[in-house]
C-alpha cells in the first residue's frame, strides 16, 4: 500500500537496469518498502543491482526476468507478481533503448526491435499493470517518455517515434484510468547525461537521472498529469513544436 | 449501492469502492456472501484517521440503526453498531447516564469505538471501551450472526475488541453506561513549564479525578520543550452546582457553530507561523491554577466538534496523527519524541499527553500501563523519515502505535508492539478462514 506519508510498500521497476529508473528508485525507496522486483532480461546483471539496493536500502529487492518484447507474457507476468507479492502500489516503467539511427535505415528489423523494446512492449506491459490496479483499485504508475516524443528529429527519428507511441498511449491510458483509483504520470526528461547518452553531444537543458528522480518523487506527492524535466522545457517544447520545419532542422542541428 | 472515494480523518490516502448501505442482518449477510478477492470491511463515521476503514477495491458496509433499549435502572443500553456517540449522547445524557468512554470527537458510531476499543480522558480509572461491553452482535464470515460475551466465546470477543474491523461486522452492542447527575464538568485546570513538571503533576493528581489530559507544546524547546497545560474533571453533582455561581443552563446542548468548506480544502491552512501562534495564545490563555470550573460536556470533551470538517485546514496532503504509548517506566521515550518533533518545526500544534491505566483483554487493543502521546502532523516531504525514526523508538521502548490512527507505520512496528498479534491472528482465521474481512491497513500491516 502507499502509506500517508506517501511511501509505497512494493515497487516494481520495468526496465529493472536503467539508470534513471535506479535514480529513481533510490528516491521512491523508504524505509516503508517492503519489496522491490527489478523487471529485467539481463537477470544477472540485475543480480547485483538488486544486492546493492539491498544493502543501501535494507528492503527485500528480486529479479524477475521480463522481456519487453514478448508482448503475449506481460498479462502472465503481472498475474505472477500478483501470486508472489500482492499490490502493486508504484511502477516505474523505464524499460528502453536508444537505438542506432544509422543502422535502423540499413535494417528494418533494427526498427522492429526498437519499436518493441520502447513502444509496443512497455504499452501491452502498461495496460496489463492498469488493469491490475483497476481492480487493486489504488496505485500509481509512472512513464518515462521523452521530449523526443514531442517533435521527430533526423538524428533520432526512431526512438522518437517510439516514444511518441508510448507518451501517446499513455495518454490514453490516463484518460482511462480518470477517477478510478489509480494515477499515471508521463515524464518527459530533455537530454539526460549518464549512460545511455554517452558519447553524445549534450543538448541545451540537459538533466540528470538525480534530477528526474526528484521530479518524479515530488509528481507522486502532488499527482500531475506530466512532468517535464527541467521544468522549463514544458515551454521550451510548446514553441518547438510549432516551429516550421526549416527552422526546426537548423535548431536541432 | 455506489461507486464512493473514501479516506481516513487525516484524508492522505483516499481508495475507490463501493459502498452498501446496511439496515439489517439480512443485507448485511447479503453483502459479505458474495464477496470477490479485494474483501469487505464495515465503515462507521470514517473517524479513524489512517487507512483503517477504507478497503480499496472491495466492498465497504456502512450500517444505519438506532437505539434499541436503555434500562433505566441497571444503566444498560442495547445500541446498533451504526448510532453514533453524539445520537447516544442526546439521548442519554437527559436521562442521566453518560457513556463510560467517549474519544475526542462524538461523531463516531458504535460500532468504530468498539472496533478501535476506544479509549477517553478516564482510561487511567474506568479503562476502554471494551470493558464495559457486556454483549455483542456481530456477523462472522464462518458463522453468520452470532451473540458473543466475554463468557460465551473470550476469544473472539476479545479479538472483536480492538480488532478493526477485521473479524466480522458488529451489528449492535450491550453496553453498560455510567450515571451522572448533572450534564456539566467540573474542571480543574495547570499550566506547568516544562515536560517534566507537566508529567509529575500528572503522576501525582490524576488518582484524584476521573478524566484527566494534557495538551502540549511542541512548538517551543530547550528549557521549555513540552510546557503545557493539565486539565482534570469529574461529572458535576447537583449539590455542586446549586451551591456554584448562579444556576447554569442543565440542558444537553451540543451544537456545530461552523464547518470548513470544501474549497479551502486544497491548500494548507495550517501553516507553522499559525500553529505556533496558536500554541502561544493557547499556552499564555490557560490559567497557572484554577480549580472547580464548570464546562459543558461538549467543551470539557468534544471541543473540536464545534468546526466541522475541520480536517479540511490540512489541505490536500492530508495530515497524520501520531499516538503512540510507552511503559510508565519510559517517560524518557516521550520526551525524546517531543524533542524530535520540535527539532522538525512541523506546523504542529495540537498534541495531546495522557496516561494510561492497566490494559484491557482486546488482543489488538492499545492502551497499555503507561505514557500516550498524540500529535496532529501535516504531511509533508520529512514527514515520513520523522516517523519511522519515532516508530524505532516506540520499538525499543517496547511501546506501540494506535491502528485506528495509523496510515504509515510498518508490519515489524506492529507485531513488535502487539504481542498477543498471533494470538489474534488464529481467531481470525477460525472466523474467517478466506480473508474476507480486510481493509487497507490489515493489508498494510500484513495482519
Ligand atoms: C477528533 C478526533 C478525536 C479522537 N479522539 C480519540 C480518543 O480520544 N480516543 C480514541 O480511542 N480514539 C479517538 N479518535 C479515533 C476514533 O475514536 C476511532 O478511530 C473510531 O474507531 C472512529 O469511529 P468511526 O465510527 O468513525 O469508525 P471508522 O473510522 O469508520 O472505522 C474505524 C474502524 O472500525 C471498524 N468498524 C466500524 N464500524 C464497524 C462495525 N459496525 N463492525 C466492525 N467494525 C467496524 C472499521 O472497519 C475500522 O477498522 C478520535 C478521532 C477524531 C477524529
Amino acid at each position: 500500500m502507499k502509506t500517508s506519508t506517501g511511501e509505497f510498500q512494493t515497487i516494481v521497476l520495468f526496465g529493472g537496469l536503467s539508470e534513471i529508473g535506479l535514480a529513481i528508485l533510490d528516491r521512491c525507496v523508504t524505509p516503508a518498502t517492503t519489496t522491490v522486483v527489478l523487471a529485467c532480461r539481463n537477470v544477472d546483471a540485475g543480480a547485483d543491482v538488486a544486492t546493492a539496493l539491498h544493502n543501501s536500502k535494507n528492503c527485500d529487492v528480486q529479479v524477475v526476468y521480463w522481456d519487453a518484447s514478448h508482448l503475449k507474457d506481460h498479462d502472465r507476468w503481472v498475474a505472477q507478481f500478483m501470486t508472489d507479492h500482492g499490490d502493486i502500489d508504484l511502477a516505474v516503467m523505464a524499460a528502453g533503448v536508444l537505438g542506432d539511427q544509422d543502422q535502423c535505415d540499413a535494417d528494418p528489423n533494427a526498427v522492429a526491435d526498437v519499436l518493441l523494446s520502447n513502444s509496443a512492449g512497455p504499452s501491452v506491459m502498461l495496460s496489463a499493470v492498469a488493469q491490475q490496479m483497476r481492480v487493486q483499485a489504488h496505485g500509481r504508475i509512472v512513464v518515462l517518455s521523452s521530449v523526443a516524443a514531442i517533435r521527430m528529429r533526423a538524428a533520432n527519428a526512431t526512438y522518437g517515434a517510439s516514444k511518441a507511441g508510448l507518451d501517446a498511449f499513455a495518454q490514453g491510458l490516463q484518460e482511462r484510468l480518470h477517477a478510478s483509483g489509480v494515477e499515471l504520470v508521463i515524464v518527459r526528461p530533455g537530454f539526460v547525461r549518464g549512460r545511455m547518452t554517452q558519447g553524445l553531444p549534450p543538448a541545451p537543458f540537459s538533466t540528470t537521472p538525480e534530477h528526474v528522480a526528484d521530479a518524479v518523487w515530488r509528481s507522486l506527492q502532488a499527482a500531475p498529469a506530466v512532468v517535464w524535466v527541467p521544468g522549463i522545457l514544458r515551454w521550451v517544447f510548446a514553441v518547438l513544436r510549432i516551429l516550421p520545419s526549416p527552422i526546426w532542422r537548423r535548431v536541432v542541428k | 449501492m455506489s461507486d464512493v472515494i473514501v479516506a481516513g480523518w487525516g484524508r492522505t490516502n483516499p481508495a475507490r469502492s463501493s459502498l452498501y448501505e446496511c439496515a439489517n442482518q439480512q443485507s448485511v449477510e447479503l453483502v459479505i456472501s458474495d464477496v470477490g478477492e479485494r474483501g469487505a470491511l464495515a465503515r462507521g463515521l470514517g473517524r479513524s484517521y489512517g487507512d483503517a476503514a477504507q478497503v480499496s477495491g472491495g466492498k465497504l458496509v456502512g450500517l444505519t440503526g438506532r437505539i434499541i433499549s436503555l434500562d433505566p435502572t441497571s444503566g444498560v443500553v442495547i445500541v446498533d453498531a451504526g448510532v453514533s456517540i453524539d445520537e447516544l449522547l442526546r439521548y442519554i445524557v437527559p436521562k442521566g447516564w453518560f457513556v463510560p468512554v467517549t474519544p475526542g470527537t462524538r461523531y463516531v458510531t458504535i460500532g468504530g469505538a468498539i472496533a478501535a476499543d476506544i479509549h477517553g480522558k478516564n482510561h487511567h480509572r474506568d479503562g476502554s471501551i471494551g470493558a464495559w461491553i457486556e454483549s455483542l452482535n456481530l456477523i462472522t464470515a464462518v458463522d453468520g450472526f452470532v451473540t458473543v460475551s466475554p463468557a460465551s466465546d473470550p476469544q473472539l470477543f476479545w479479538a472483536t475488541i480492538g480488532g478493526m474491523g477485521l473479524t466480522g461486522v458488529i451489528m449492535s452492542a450491550r453496553i453498560k453506561l455510567i450515571p451522572i447527575d448533572t450534564p456539566l464538568m467540573e474542571v480543574t485546570t495547570q499550566r506547568h513549564n516544562n515536560i517534566d513538571d507537566l508529567m509529575e503533576a500528572m503522576v501525582s493528581k490524576d488518582s484524584d479525578h476521573r478524566y484527566s489530559v494534557a495538551w502540549v507544546d511542541t512548538t517551543v524547546s530547550g528549557s521549555r520543550l513540552g510546557r503545557g497545560v493539565v486539565t482534570w474533571g469529574d461529572h458535576a453533582s447537583s449539590e455542586r452546582i446549586r451551591v456554584g455561581r448562579g444556576r447554569r443552563v442543565r440542558k444537553y446542548k451540543a451544537s456545530q457553530r461552523f464547518s470548513v468548506p470544501e474549497f479551502i480544502g486544497s491548500r494548507r491552512t495550517i501553516r507553522r507561523w499559525n500553529a505556533v501562534a496558536f500554541s502561544e495564545f493557547w499556552f499564555r490563555s490557560a490559567p497557572h491554577s484554577r480549580a472547580d470550573e464548570l464546562q459543558s460536556i461538549p467543551k470539557f470533551f468534544h471541543p473540536l466538534d464545534a468546526v466541522g470538517n475541520w480536517n479540511r485546514l490540512y489541505g490536500r496532503r492530508g495530515f497524520v496523527q501520531y499516538q503512540f504509548v510507552v511503559p510508565d517506566d519510559r517517560p524518557d521515550v516521550v520526551v525524546t519524541a517531543l524533542r524530535c518533533v520540535a527539532r522538525e518545526r512541523p506546523a504542529d500544534f495540537l498534541n495531546v499527553l495522557k496516561r494510561f491505566g492497566d490494559a484491557g483483554d482486546g488482543m489488538l487493543s492499545f492502551p497499555m500501563r503507561g505514557w500516550t502521546l498524540t500529535m496532529d502532523l501535516p504531511v509533508t516531504d520529512g514527514l515520513g523519515q520523522l516517523i519511522h525514526h519515532l516508530d524505532e523508538l516506540v520499538m525499543e521502548a517496547g511501546g506501540r502505535i494506535y491502528l485506528a490512527k495509523d496510515g504509515c507505520s510498518s508490519p515489524q512496528v506492529v507485531s513488535a508492539g502487539y504481542p498477543r498479534l498471533n494470538e489474534w491472528r488464529s481467531v481470525r482465521s477460525r472466523v474467517d478462514p478466506d480473508g474476507i474481512f480486510q481493509s487497507d491497513l490489515s493489508r498494510r500491516l500484513e495482519l
